[in-house]
Order: C-alpha cells, then structure tokens, then sequence
C-alpha cells in the first residue's frame, strides 16, 4: 500500500535536509516553516465557520449523491465527501478581491467554498436553466467568474496549466493576486503540468499549485501510477518549493496555506502544496470499487474525518452537542431547499444551443 | 447479456477480438489508463479478464499520460510490436494529437518505407449519456484530414469483432472508434478469426430510391428510418461505411449512381465534417446521375450541452432525417 513507503521516504527527506545546500534549505524552507508552525491558531468562531463549511460540502454532496440515484443527476459525478479540508483551509485564507481558483471536475466542494448559494449550484447538476452554467456545463463545468472561480475543467490537468494563465494575467495587470491552482494525484503525471511548472517557475508567477492526493486516480492507486509519490518534491527540479499537508485537518491546511500564500505575494513565485487526503465515495458515481477495501475506506472515516476531527474540537472548547444539531438541522434544510430548487425549475429553452457559441447569435 | 450462447455483445467482440489476436501474436499488447483487472478491466471492460490471462506486462495500465501513452505505442510499432492502446475518451485526444498526425501517420512515408506503424488507437465516445462538453465528440474529422491513417467505427457486434481483428493486422495506424451507446448491441457471433476488411462498407439494407451514407451509431437511426419509409414507398438504401477513411468509394459511388440521390448522417457536427467531403466527392463524380442535390445531415454546430433535453436536442433528429430524404425524392 502507499502508506509504508510513504513514511519512510519522508524521513528520509527530513533527515538529509539537516545538512543539505542553502539551495536545498530553499525548496524546503517552506515545509519546515509549516512543521514549525503547525495547524492555523483559529479562534472560536472561526473554527465554526470553518466547520459550518465544510459540513454545507458534506450534505450538499450527500444530497447530490441522493439526486443521482434517483435519476434526478445524469452523466458524471464526483464527489468531494473526505475532501472538505482541502478547499476550506485553502479558500478560506484566500483574498477573494484578488485572488483566482481553478480546479477540476470535482468542483462542487470548491463553489461552495465561496458561499455561492447551493440552489444554482443543484441546479447546475440537474441542468436546469438556473445553473450556474444556465445547464449546459454539468457537474464538471462550473464557473463563477464573478468570484474569479474559472471551473471546473473535464481534460485531466489541462486546468494546470489555465491556471498559469491566470496568474500570469495577475502578475501582467500587477493586480497583487495570486492563484490557486488543484489537480489530482492522477493528473500530475500529466505532461503539461510540468511544462507549467517551469513556465511558471521561470516567469516567478502568482500561484500556488495544490495536489489533492486523494490516494487514487480512478481505480489507479497512487503506488501503481506514479513513480515518485511524494508530490509535493515534484516541483524541485524546477526550483518550486514542496509542502506536505495533512488535508485531512483543516487547520494544517489553512496553517499551509497562510505560509505558501504570504511567499507568493512577497514575489517569491510559486508553490506547490500536497494535500493528504482522501476520497470516501466512488470516483464518479458508477465506480466498481474492486481497487480498494471496505475496511480501508472505514478506516479513514473513523480515524481521519475532517468533519468529525472539527467537531471534536469544537466540543472540547465547549461548544454543546445540541448547538451542533441545530446547525446541522439547519444546513440540511438549506441543502434540501436547493434540491427541491434543482427539481422543480425549468429547463433551458432549446434555443439555448445557440447561445453563448460566439458572442452573437450564429 | 446475450439471449442465446451464439450472440454477442459489441463489448464481448472486442474483447474476443483481442483475445484472439493476443494469443495468436505475442507482440500485441495492451496500454491504457484502468485497463488491467486490478482495476476494473478499463472503464467500459473492453480488456476485462486479459490482465488475469496475460499478466499486466501485456496489459498495461498507465499513469494519466496521453502523451506518453501513443508516444510509447508509436515507439513500440517502430520497433515491430503491435500495440492497442486506449484513449479512455475520445476527447483525450487532444492531449496526444502529436504523437498521433505528425508521427503515427507520417512516419512511414517520411522515412521512404522503412518505418511502417502498425498501432491500433481504441478510444470511445457518444452523445446521450450526459457526459457534456469535454467528453462525448465524435471527431472522426480531425483524422481523416490525415492521410497515413485508417477510421475505423463499427456499428454492431460482428463487425466490431472482424474490425478490431483487421486493425490489428493492419500495417498502419487505425484510429478504432468505439460508441458508448453501442456497446451493449448484439449480434450473432461471426467466430474465431473473423475479420472484416478494412476499406470495405456495407449495404446494411438496400433500396434504390436515395442512398444514406452513415456510420457507427447513426447507422441504427439509419435502419430504422428506412424501414418506416419502406412502409410509405420510398426506398433507402443504407450504406454503413465501417472505415471512415480512406472509405470504400466503389460502394458509395455505385450505389449513388443506382439511385441518383444522396443524404449523409453523422453524429459528429455537420459543418466540415466527413459528410461534407462524401457529398464533394459524389457531386464531382456522379454529376450525371443525381437528381437531387447530395444532403448531409450531422449534430448541432456547439458544444454537447449536458442538460438531458437539451442534448437529446443536440443529436441529429430522425425526424429531421426523413424530412430531407422525403425532399430529396420529391414527397415532401
Ligand atoms: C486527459 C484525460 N485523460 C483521462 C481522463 C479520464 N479521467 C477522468 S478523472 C480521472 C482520474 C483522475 O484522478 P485524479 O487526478 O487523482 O483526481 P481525482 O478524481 O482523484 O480527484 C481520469 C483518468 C480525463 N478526463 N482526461
Ligand atoms: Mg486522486
């Protein structure tokens, strides 16, 4: 399994850079700065928003998981249920004026993170006019360019390297932003993610790449697809500093992101964050699942959950259990109204093929 | 599941199809992303039970490498092998378009004979399944632009079997097209060693009033439609093309000439599409024959929507199709 290797290379890592170059010290510089740091000291309140967040992914996806099964949701869909840390920590440290997200087809999580309101969200997903698309992009097709979130991209890690688009146009318009860019443990061995990382490295551009390393690409474990596993050193050979995160706690990961983003806005061009996470459900909604275990999957909810580690330590810093209900109750109500918005809005016209093709009508 | 043990699914007769050809012929081997058991027998189970029978040194799953993948299978054909490999979604595509026109298809010329590339390229697509914009075209276009390749589509189990055996012979590189909604069609199972020439259409139902010039899905629309205007007098003859390119003209041109009109129909968009190119060749070289204008018919010229309606919308309509043959033969 990946887990053996993976411990023993990372202290391999730590031991080495004890007496390693100055060179060296600099791509790891980050990382060290991070496990000096440690999780982000929230106060209460934002660790409850911060939990609030990620418990709206949690029962938005819960629900479209629901919508699917009932035919309601065709085509595709990717859950982020065991993700929800990585795009709050991340996103909530983001400066929303400024700064650029782009993903990929598992973006429901990454929307949702703005407080972009569920309803158009659902609605997208049943492809109904009101979508954030008008329908015609689906699950994997999102966008809120209003936020500066551009999508929600289907061609695995052709979003990568969009990504350097965006933050060159920051770097360009001189506009202090960044942007964060996230890909998947399968999509790093993509080719052009590399060409990025060196376009991006060379030009010292705003942004900062996130790996998701859910553990798997599809059916591909990570161990059976990639030769070095530790994504976050994927970008020393273009000098781009690596930090390894545990994405499974959203206040390492926002602890990580703090550090990573004050670097690229000093000028420092760009980062690349792995985030150690993992995936609960099928990789898309049909998925045979004969590449994992059940207890493998049972393991990592009951010892890892992002959802539940929050809770916890909102408890122990006295929060009651029933306040936690009420919220619950009332995020559920709220993903429950979207899926009632998601069902019963219209579809788009048919003459909505035409539209949107150019920018008048053909 | 098949109702009788003589028939077969397209998704059986490609996996026999390979079978075959990898018991037979130790230098045909397998790559693509999913593919081996381990994970599922790839995502339509085209190799599903091959990595168990010939080990995953001959059934290769892959990183997410496009590039890397027809690179490796254009390297491997070089070097005398017959690889398959597998683009999970035709849209991929785009990710390894290099490997595929510039190298793939033009090595052997450019290297005066020396180099021939003998590749099969399987990859799958479809519209009406709600995969939207990134994930269902049909660009079989994009390739027979290029000369040095084979299109290859069938559109029911027997060919599919005689097909993928051909592509597998052949000493040039074929671009196999699979269609997700044809998948689970049944025919009667032609047999071990089958093969259906590549170049080669069929009359998949004759006639003599017009001649409908399709492939691949559209080829059951096809039928179905000829069959209703059977009942009304008009009689359609339906030729499925199988190769895409280089296409089997003798057919086409003769059957033209037979029934002096000509309609094509294609999944993929209509605007410089194959049709276009069929319905050129038609008027320049059965002028004297028609007596009608040649019409093609193809999908909405925009991106595969993803809401249902509105992608059902998208393909092209039967409706559309019997209107334009009935104009065509004068009984609209
Ligand atoms: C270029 C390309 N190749 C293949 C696919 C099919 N595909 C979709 S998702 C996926 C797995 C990606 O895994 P990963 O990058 O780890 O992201 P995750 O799904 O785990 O979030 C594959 C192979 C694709 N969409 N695009
Ligand atoms: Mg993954």
């Amino acid at each position: 399994m990946a887990k053996a290797p993976k411990k023993s290379a990372k202290a391999t890592t730590k031991a080495s850079s004890k007496n390693s170059t100055s060179d060296d010290f600099a791509l790891s510089a980050l990382q060290d700065a991070h496990v000096k740091a440690g999780a982000y000291d929230a106060s209460d309140e934002e660790k409850m928003a911060l939990y609030e967040q990620m418990l709206l992914i949690r029962r938005f996806e819960e629900k479209a998981g629901q919508l699917y099964g009932l035919g309601l949701i065709g085509g595709f869909c990717h859950l982020y249920i065991g993700q929800e840390a990585v795009a709050i920590g991340l996103q909530s440290a983001l400066d929303n004026d400024r700064d650029s997200v782009i993903t990929g087809y598992r973006d429901h999580g990454h929307m949702l993170a703005y407080g972009i309101d569920p309803n158009v969200i659902m609605a997208e997903l049943t492809g109904r006019q009101a979508g954030i698309s008008k329908g015609k992009g689906g699950s994997m097709h999102m966008f809120s360019t209003e936020h500066k979130f551009f999508g929600g991209h289907g061609i695995v890690g052709a979003q990568v390297s969009l990504g350097g688009g965006l933050a060159l146009a920051h770097k360009y318009k001189e506009d202090g932003g960044l942007c964060l860019a996230y890909f998947g443990d399968g999509a790093a061995n993509q080719g052009q993610v590399y060409e990025t990382f060196n376009m991006a490295a060379l030009w010292n551009l705003p942004i900062v790449f996130v790996v998701e390393n859910n553990q798997y690409a599809m059916g591909t474990a990570v161990t059976r697809s990639s030769a070095e596993t530790e994504f976050y050193r994927r970008g020393a050979a273009f000098r781009i500093p690596g930090m390894d995160v545990d994405g499974m706690d959203v206040l390492q990961v926002r602890g990580a992101a703090e550090i990573a983003f004050k670097h690229v806005r000093e000028g420092n061009g760009p980062v690349l964050i792995e985030c150690n996470t993992y995936r609960y459900r099928g990789h898309s909604m049909s998925d045979p699942a004969k590449y994992r275990s059940r207890e493998e999957v049972q393991e990592k909810r009951d010892t890892q959950d992002p959802i539940e580690g929050m809770k916890k330590m909102l408890m122990d810093g006295g929060v009651s259990e029933a306040d936690l209900k009420t919220l619950d109750k009332a995020i559920r109500a709220r993903v429950a109204a979207s899926a009632d918005f998601a069902e019963t809005s219209p579809e788009p016209e048919p003459s909505e093929l035409y539209t949107d093709v150019l920018v008048e009508k053909y | 599941m098949p109702e009788s043990s003589n028939m077969i699914t397209m998704t059986q007769a490609l996996n026999l199809a390979i079978d075959e050809a990898m018991a037979e012929d130790d230098g045909v081997f397998c790559l693509g992303e999913d593919v081996s058991d381990k994970q599922g027998g790839g995502v339509f189970k085209i190799t599903a039970g091959l990595s168990e029978k010939y080990g995953e040194h001959r059934i290769r799953a892959t990183p997410i490498s496009e590039t890397a993948i027809v690179g490796a299978a254009v390297g491997a054909a070089l070097a005398g092998q017959r690889p398959i490999c597998e683009i999970m979604l035709m849209n991929f595509v785009g990710v390894c378009m290099d490997q595929i026109v510039n190298h793939a298809a033009k090595l052997r010329f450019m290297s005066g004979g020396q180099t021939p590339c003998p590749m099969v390229l399987r990859t799958t697509t479809g519209v009406g399944v709600g995969f939207g914009g990134q994930h269902s075209d049909m660009l079989e276009a994009w390739f027979a632009h290029v000369a040095g390749i084979h299109v290859v589509t069938p559109s029911n189990a027997a060919d599919a079997r005689g097909l993928m055996r051909a592509s597998i012979d052949a000493n040039d590189p074929v671009i196999f097209i699979e269609n997700i909604l044809c998948y689970g069609l049944q025919s009667e199972d032609p047999g071990p060693g089958y093969r259906v020439p590549l170049g080669k259409a069929a009359i998949a139902k004759e006639g003599t009033d017009i001649s409908l010039i399709t492939y691949g899905r559209t080829v059951l629309d096809a039928l179905e439609v000829a069959g209703e205007l059977d009942k009304e007098g008009i009689s359609v003859e339906v030729i499925d093309l199988r190769t895409i390119a280089p296409y089997d003209e003798e057919t086409v041109l003769a059957s033209v000439n037979k029934t002096g009109r000509a309609i094509t129909l294609h999944e993929a968009v209509r605007p410089f599409g194959t049709g276009a190119e069929i319905a050129a060749n038609i008027q320049e070289k059965c002028w004297d024959s028609l007596k009608a204008p040649v019409r093609r018919i193809g999908g909405t010229f925009s991106a595969v929507p993803f809401a249902t309606h509105l992608e059902q919308a998208w393909i092209p309509q039967k409706a559309d199709l019997i209107a334009q043959i009935k104009a065509s033969v004068g009984k609209a």
